[in-house]
């Protein structure tokens, strides 16, 4: 693969047929929300698009991101359109090891210094520079050294987007997203865990035809993430009437109904899980019978029992209760007394007047 | 702060310290009324308590022909809302889980729908009772500080779950935390003001009731 080619001329090199290239080009047109008419410019932008220089660093993570990439059912467009890239440093996918890798970063970083696209999976330890390292290099040191000539940063998957599990309690590796450490960049998060793979390519895709994607408040493009799980569930119907399923295996649960009562985190998980699905558009995880985790959300990991129902208090507030409706009794009684006692002082004082003293106080 | 961070405070710490204020509150209320005492029965009652009581938490619940005709437009709003408030409040499946979560009942909900257009026609209710409140000279000269925060306190639930169910424009997990928060707000509210008579009411009417139907000395 020449970095000179385009990316048309890759995928023709692969053997993608002009159907298969638009087929592919017409699902990114839809799953971006695009009028079908905008097929033929997606369509010419990534034909002539050139291949980017694409750097990935991978820290503290667990390879599923890469693994949810390049682990399809078999040979799909996305995996071909992720070749189209002309990916320079992947230490998970590339022969080289050592410092024969390291010296392929260097020489990517400086051919294309201000133009190469950079791609990380995996938070940051801060805590301690050991925690984490490749070729003795820390992560951090490698994503400031890295980033310093990156056109933009795609942070792959929820730890590099916000911290993901590495950073969840008690983060004992003090780890951070990749937005924590680069500031001056422009970063296009793609988080999940791992995110759908025609997300990760369409938003390489979008990135190739018309540059930076327009973002949300969470830096995840609104091509993607602009629509919560539960707006577009097909059990969605369920919610809207009432119908739940209360366990695993209920009746509810047999008849496909709602689950938000076993914890779904639908409404507030902004993903394309519900459209675009997995497994070559097979199914998501409600489908499957299993309430969303909100793996795409910051935090996501912390954010109480995945089966307990997103409107609960997190903690038990029954003792709580039980205290402070003892404590309220207390106090209720006490100022009760107090009033009493007043009552009592008001009886105790009144003085009985006979009309001599009414007469007596007249005269004076 | 994160949405999911913020969304994690108001459904954890926030909402405990809201419970403890709401039950604390409201036991030294009621504790406050029951300890102020009866005053000794001096001769056998020729009536009962009870009856009068019971009669009368029935007869002040259902107006008679004369106030509706001079007061129909509030007796009616006032209906919808609370009826709606009830509604919206105990039969919505998410708010069911709440209190199964929080006192281990549960109950059927009805269809979120249903649910939906009540909380719009509550809105409507109190929001005219509001207008007339502010329009007419008399009720607004006797309305204070007090009775605009208890209508901002229990209308803002209302508006923020609306906005929570169909999440226009903002994070579904804002959206419900602001929601909660809100709820949080009436909470630490309602003892401390008018809006503890909803503990306090039928416990009045049935003393009002209950001192004209004992015919007896104290």
């Amino acid at each position: 693969m020449k970095p000179g080619l385009t990316v048309g001329e890759t995928l023709r090199a692969h053997g993608v047929t002009r159907r298969g290239f638009l087929k592919y080009c017409a699902a990114i047109t839809s799953l971006m929300a695009l009028p079908p008419s905008s097929l033929k410019a997606v369509a010419a932008a990534l034909e002539a698009a050139r291949r980017p220089s694409v750097i990935w660093l991978s820290f503290q993570e667990c390879t599923g991101c890469t693994e949810s990439l390049t682990r399809s059912a078999d040979a799909t467009i996305e995996e071909l359109i992720f070749n189209a890239i002309s990916l320079d440093y992947h230490h998970t996918l590339q022969a080289a090891s050592g410092a024969a890798a390291e010296a392929a970063r260097e020489q990517a970083m400086h051919e294309n210094y201000g133009n190469y696209l950079l791609i990380v999976d995996g938070s940051i330890p801060i805590a301690d520079a050991g925690y984490s390292t490749i070729a003795g290099i820390s992560n951090r040191d490698m994503l400031l050294e890295t980033a310093a000539g990156a056109a933009a940063i795609v942070s792959v998957g929820t730890c590099a987007a916000f911290g993901g599990i590495p950073a969840a309690r008690p983060n004992p590796t003090g780890a951070v997203p990749v937005s924590e450490l680069i500031t001056d960049k422009p970063i296009i998060n793609v988080p999940g865990c791992p995110p759908i793979p025609v997300v990760i390519t369409g938003v390489l895709v979008q990135y190739l035809t018309f540059g930076l994607p327009d973002l949300d408040a969470q830096g995840r493009p609104l091509a993607f993430y602009g629509q919560s799980i539960h707006d577009r569930c097909y059990r969605r119907p369920f919610y809207d009437k009432g119908l739940f399923a209360d366990s695993f295996d209920d009746e509810g649960a047999k008849k496909g109904w709602c689950l938000y009562k076993l914890g779904c985190r639908g409404p507030t998980t902004y993903n394309a899980c519900a459209t675009a699905k997995w497994n070559n558009g097979t199914s998501f995880p409600i489908e499957s019978g299993h309430p969303c985790l909100g793996c795409s959300e910051p935090d996501f990991w912390d954010t109480g029992s995945f089966y307990h129902a997103l409107s609960t208090p997190t903690e038990a507030i029954g003792e709580a209760a039980v205290y402070a409706a003892g404590g309220g009794l207390l106090i209720g009684a006490a100022v009760g007394a107090v009033h009493q006692r007043h009552k009592r002082k008001a009886i105790e004082s009144h003085r009985k007047v006979s009309l001599d003293d009414i007469d007596e106080g007249a005269a004076k | 702060m994160s949405d999911t961070e913020f969304l994690l405070l108001v459904r954890g710490p926030l909402f405990t310290l809201a419970t403890v204020i709401l039950v604390g509150g409201v036991l030294i209320r009621i504790a406050e009324i029951l300890f102020m005492g009866r005053k000794k029965s001096l001769a056998e009652a020729r009536g009962s308590e009870a009856s009068g009581g019971f009669r009368v938490m029935l007869s002040r619940s259902v107006p008679d022909a004369d106030t509706f005709h001079r007061s129909g437009f509030t007796i009616i709003s006032g209906y919808v809302f609370h009826i709606g408030l009830f509604v919206v409040i105990f039969l919505f499946v998410p708010h069911i889980l709440v209190f199964e979560r929080a006192i281990g009942l549960s109950w059927p909900g009805l269809p979120s729908n249903i649910i939906d257009a009540t909380t719009v026609i509550t809105l409507i209710a109190m929001l005219t009772l509001l207008i007339h409140r502010i329009v007419d000279p008399v009720r607004r000269m006797l309305s204070g500080f007090q009775d605009y925060w208890v209508w901002l306190v229990t209308a803002l639930p209302l508006i923020t779950g609306y906005f929570a169910f169909h999440r226009v424009g903002v994070s579904g997990a804002w959206m419900l935390a602001v929601h909660i928060l809100s709820v949080e707000l009436l909470m630490i509210t309602f003892p401390f003001t008018s809006l503890s008579h909803a503990f306090t009411l039928w416990m009045s009417r049935w003393y009002n009731g209950a001192v004209s139907g004992y015919r007896g000395i104290r």
